[in-house]
Parts: structure tokens; C-alpha cells; sequence
């Protein structure tokens, strides 16, 4: 028998270079066995080309990288035996039933025929699509196709789930129902999940999150981790003069503040005795104060210093699910 | 080796499910070969009795089961297009099976696809008045799929190329009505042809199989038969070599 090996993923150094353009500027990490590993980073970080070259859909031009003791490389066969894929886009093939597109997934990976049927049954069990596993997948609406993907991605029992975005585009029910699938997955079938994704709250569910930006990783630890070295709590506060308050601040209470969309934000211990604190000393009228704990939104802000959702990506996220959806209208 | 017996197989059952689950599709690619044969085969036929020819019905009939094994060979390798606009190109790219299994597997699931649709065709000699020894029919089955197989590769090849579907009705107008044109399917192509056209003719690949499918249901051969299926095999298998070839480097 193999030795179980400790870590599941090992990545050195991974680069890709598209005609001198770098997506991914080497970067090394480990992904022990059982862990929720989650990949945050703005759009364009270098995300989605780090998961390719780790599912051998893209080569890397520098470093290596292994899956389950397999050189990404090298052994691509080996590795894509070895892992589950939820792609960013649909890839299921709509003129098929639900079955049908697992049956051919269970083929083409070589689950034993005997097995397959069960197998087949038990993932759509999990995902709860039962009750339409004969229906053509064209019929099923974003949620339900993205459920029977993540089902499909699990019918040969990898060792790796990779999900690109899992939750992108779908409604915020649909997406925590997922998460409740992704959490059961791990206790249940002892599998290592990788995720990519540029929600904040979903990050929160990772064992240990990397923070990638500009092809670079910027961090990584465990989501807790992180925001304690955000240095205790964050009070966000909009005055009738930030410039002016903002001098205050520095002056009277030597923290440092950050302007951002027309408010001013700092980290302080202790939030609570502070603020009012703050508000007494400050000659600048407050018009709105609030003290929360941080976020991995300001962990991100702390450590590049902007907000990983900036309102253009998000734009064009809408409108490429519009094409999309205009698209398959016409077909 | 298993792995890519096992793609190749997939990839088939896949083109040959979707095609059976497609009934509208079946019968309006049924009935068109049919309106060409009746309607422009009995409608052309008076001007070929007034200039001495002989039944233009027969004649354009081996032509016709060219026709419609070109077109759904071609159509369904251009499928690969919509297959990389939904997405369903990477589940398949991104499985532990070779590349060039999934180019062969849809290669033999259109080419399987079209000879049905041939066949269909050939159901209809009767009532043209044709009737085929078993050795004949034999002989039409494997040149059908001679054919399918290489114009479907034709077709992937195409299609690797492309990378939207706009691009489509380039290659119909540019491609394939000039190649099926040319092939002598619908008018006689050995005398009486301009220079050009008769180079253009000499060159399409399609001519041959066109003469193959002729000499073998109703005689006339312009060409030996061992050249016709040379040719059609030899441009086949260069088609696919280089549709491989491409699909294999796609990132």
C-alpha cells in the first residue's frame, strides 16, 4: 500500500508566463489531506490560471506542482484521476439527462461498471437531485446545474475537489446550500476541497485561506489568524471633514487612519472604550460611527490597500452571465 | 491504451444518444435530401430529357446520400464549437483520457451519425426505381462511411480552428456548398466543363466519393474505384493527422 501522504497538494515556486505577460509569479504552498483550502484573490489575481495548471489544463512555464504524490506536469493522467473539477463556467452537456451526463463522466474516468450505478445514485442523493436524475440538464436552472457539477465532480471518488467559484452567480440561498454540501463532503467522504473564490464570507468557511494579488500570494493562514493580525477591532466613521478629522486622529491618538469611498477607517484594541473616547476628543462633527470586528475584507485592505471587490469586475461579472444566458436562449 | 478505447467509445455513444433523442432533427434532415431528390431531381429532369441525357432522377441520387452524409458529417464536428461555448469541451479536455481519443471518438460518432442519415437515402431507391444487389449495398455502406469518416474529420478540423460559431456560416459558403457543388453530385463533370472549373472538380475530394457512391449503385465510373477510395481515405487521414494535431496543443 501507498504511505498516506502528509500534505495532498505541494506547490513550489508555480509560475505561468502567457507571451510575457505573468499571471502567476511563483508561488509555493502546501494543502494538507482533509483541508478546506481556499484561494482568495480579486478577479484577474491569478486564480483561476493557478487551479488550471494544478488540474493539468494549462503547463507551467516555471516551478513544479504536485496532486496526491503526482507531478502536475509529468503525470497528468495520474493527477486528473486523482481530482474532482467544478469548473468557474457550466460544462455540463445540456442535451443530456442528468444520468446520462454522469454516466459518461463515470465512464470516461473509468469507475467500474458494476459500482457506477450506485455511485451515481449516491451523489445525486447528496446533492438532492434525485427526483429529476432523467430530465434533460437544459431544463435545470443555474443552481440545480452547478449542484449536479459538483455531484459529477465527486462520482470518482477524487482525492482533490477542485471548485472554481463555486458559488458564483447564484443566489444567496442556493450558494449557502452548497456550502452546506461542501462542509458534509468533508466530514463525510474525508476528501480535500480547493476553492477559489472572491466572496469574503465564503473564505470564512476555509480551514486556512492564501491570498493571492497581482499573481502573487500575499498571505496565508487560517482565517482567524489572519484578522487577529489585523490588530484588534475596526471602527469606521464618516465626518463633516475627513480630511481634517483624519489630522485629529493622528495627532491626538498617533493611529494610523485609511480613506476610502468617503469614510475613514482604523484599527484600534479594545473598540469598545475607544470610541467614545474618540468621539469626546474629536472638534470635527461625527455624522456616522460604527466599530465591528475585522473582516477578511480588512485583512485584504491591510495588506494591499484597496477592496478586493472593486465595482467594474463586478459589472462585468453580470454582463458575462447575461451573454451567457442570451446566448443559450438562442441556441 | 484501455483509457483511450474507453474516451473513443464515450465520445461515440454521446454524438449517437444526442442524434436518436433528436427526433425533429432526424426527420428535418431526412426530409431535406428528399426535397432535393424529388423537387429538384424531377424538376430538372425535363430539361435533361430535352438535351439527351438519361433519368436525371438516378443520376442525382448517389449524389443526394453524398449530400446528406456531407452535411451531417460536417454539422456534427462543428458541434465541438458549441461544445466549447457551453463548456461541456473542458469536462472533456480535463479528463484522464489522450486527446486524440476524444478527436477519434468524435470522429466515429459523426461519421456514425451521417451514415445513418445516408442510409435513410438509401431506404428511398424504390421509389426511384432502383433496386441493389447485397454486395452493392455492402460495397455503399463502407463507402458512406469512408466518407463520413472523412469529412467528419474535415469537420473537427475545422472546428478546432474556430472559435466561435459566426464563423460557421463562413465555412458553409466558403467550403461547403462550393465543395459539394463541385463534387459532380447534382450535373455530370467529365466533358464539356471550363478549364477552371474543371481543376476545381479534379481537386475536391468529395468528387471522388461522389464517383464511388455512382459507379457502385448505378455505373458510370469517371474514375477506377481503388482511386476513389484513395483519395477519400488518404484526405481523411491527413484531415484528422492535423485536426489531432491542433487539438492537441489547445490550452
Amino acid at each position: 500500500m501507498r504511505r498516506e501522504l502528509k500534505t495532498i497538494i505541494e506547490v513550489e515556486k508555480l509560475a505561468k508566463d502567457y507571451n510575457g505577460l505573468a499571471a502567476v509569479k511563483g508561488v509555493s504552498f502546501e494543502v494538507g489531506h482533509g483541508e478546506i483550502f481556499g484561494f482568495l484573490g480579486p478577479n484577474g489575481a491569478g486564480k483561476t490560471t493557478t487551479i488550471n495548471m494544478l488540474c493539468t489544463l494549462l503547463r507551467p512555464t516555471g516551478g513544479r506542482a504536485s496532486v496526491n504524490g503526482f507531478d502536475v506536469a509529468k503525470n497528468r493522467l495520474a493527477v486528473r484521476k486523482s481530482i474532482g473539477l467544478v469548473f468557474q463556467d457550466p460544462s455540463l452537456d445540456e442535451r443530456l439527462t442528468a444520468v446520462e451526463n454522469l454516466r459518461f463522466h463515470g465512464m470516461i474516468y473509468g469507475v467500474p461498471r458494476l459500482e457506477r450505478g450506485q455511485r451515481i445514485k449516491e451523489v445525486l442523493d447528496l446533492v438532492e437531485l434525485s427526483g429529476r436524475q432523467e430530465d434533460l440538464v437544459r431544463t435545470f436552472s443555474g443552481g440545480m446545474k452547478r449542484r449536479l457539477e459538483i455531484a459529477r465532480g465527486l462520482l470518482h471518488r477524487p482525492k482533490v475537489l477542485f471548485l472554481d467559484e463555486p458559488t458564483l452567480g447564484l443566489d444567496p440561498q442556493t450558494r449557502h446550500h452548497i456550502w452546506e454540501y461542501i462542509n458534509q463532503l468533508r466530514s463525510d467522504e474525508g476528501i480535500t476541497i480547493f476553492l477559489t473564490t472572491h466572496y469574503m464570507d465564503e473564505a470564512e468557511h476555509c480551514v486556512r485561506i492564501a491570498i493571492i494579488d497581482h499573481g502573487e500570494l500575499i498571505a496565508i493562514d487560517t482565517p482567524q489568524r489572519l484578522k487577529e493580525e489585523v490588530g484588534g477591532d475596526v471602527i469606521v466613521l464618516s465626518t463633516e471633514d475627513n480630511k481634517r478629522a483624519a489630522r485629529e486622529i493622528v495627532e491626538k491618538f498617533n493611529v494610523e487612519v485609511k480613506e476610502l469611498n468617503g469614510e475613514l477607517s482604523l484599527q484600534v484594541k479594545s473598540g469598545d472604550h475607544f470610541m467614545p473616547k474618540l468621539i469626546k476628543a474629536l472638534e470635527t462633527r461625527v455624522t456616522s460611527i460604527s466599530l465591528r470586528r475585522p473582516t477578511l475584507e480588512d485583512v485584504f485592505l491591510n495588506l494591499t490597500g484597496r477592496k478586493i471587490r472593486d465595482e467594474k469586475v463586478e459589472g462585468w461579472d453580470q454582463l458575462r452571465s447575461r451573454v451567457r444566458s442570451q446566448r443559450r436562449r438562442a441556441r | 491504451m484501455k483509457s483511450a478505447l474507453v474516451g473513443i467509445y464515450t465520445l461515440w455513444l454521446r454524438d449517437v444518444t444526442r442524434f436518436i433523442r433528436d427526433k425533429p432533427r432526424i426527420i428535418s434532415s431526412s426530409v431535406q435530401p428528399l426535397l432535393w431528390l424529388f423537387v429538384l431531381g424531377l424538376g430538372l429532369s425535363t430539361a435533361f430529357v430535352r438535351g439527351g441525357g438519361s433519368d436525371y432522377l438516378r443520376f442525382i441520387y448517389p449524389g443526394i446520400i453524398a449530400m446528406s452524409v456531407l452535411f451531417t458529417s460536417i454539422f456534427s464536428a462543428v458541434s465541438i464549437i458549441w461544445d466549447r461555448e457551453f463548456g461541456f469541451l473542458k469536462e472533456v479536455l480535463a479528463a484522464p483520457i489522450p486527446r486524440w481519443s476524444v478527436a477519434i471518438g468524435r470522429a466515429l460518432g459523426g461519421s456514425t451519425v451521417a451514415v445513418m442519415q445516408g442510409t435513410i437515402v438509401l431506404l428511398f431507391a424504390p421509389v426511384v426505381g432502383l433496386s441493389f444487389t447485397a454486395a452493392q449495398l455492402l460495397l455503399a455502406f463502407l463507402l458512406m462511411f469512408m466518407i463520413a469518416f472523412s469529412m467528419t474529420s474535415f469537420g473537427i478540423l475545422i472546428a478546432v480552428r474556430m472559435h466561435t460559431h459566426e464563423g460557421f456560416q463562413v465555412v458553409v459558403n466558403f467550403i461547403l456548398l462550393p465543395m459539394f457543388f463541385l463534387s459532380g453530385a447534382m450535373f455530370p463533370t467529365q466533358k464539356g466543363l471550363p478549364v477552371w472549373m474543371h481543376v476545381l472538380v479534379s481537386i475536391d475530394p468529395l468528387s471522388y466519393g461522389v464517383d464511388a457512391l455512382r459507379q457502385t449503385l448505378i455505373g458510370n465510373p469517371i474514375y477506377p474505384i481503388w482511386l476513389d477510395i484513395l483519395v477519400v481515405v488518404c484526405f481523411g487521414a491527413i484531415v484528422l493527422a492535423i485536426g489531432v494535431w491542433y487539438f492537441e496543443r489547445n490550452e
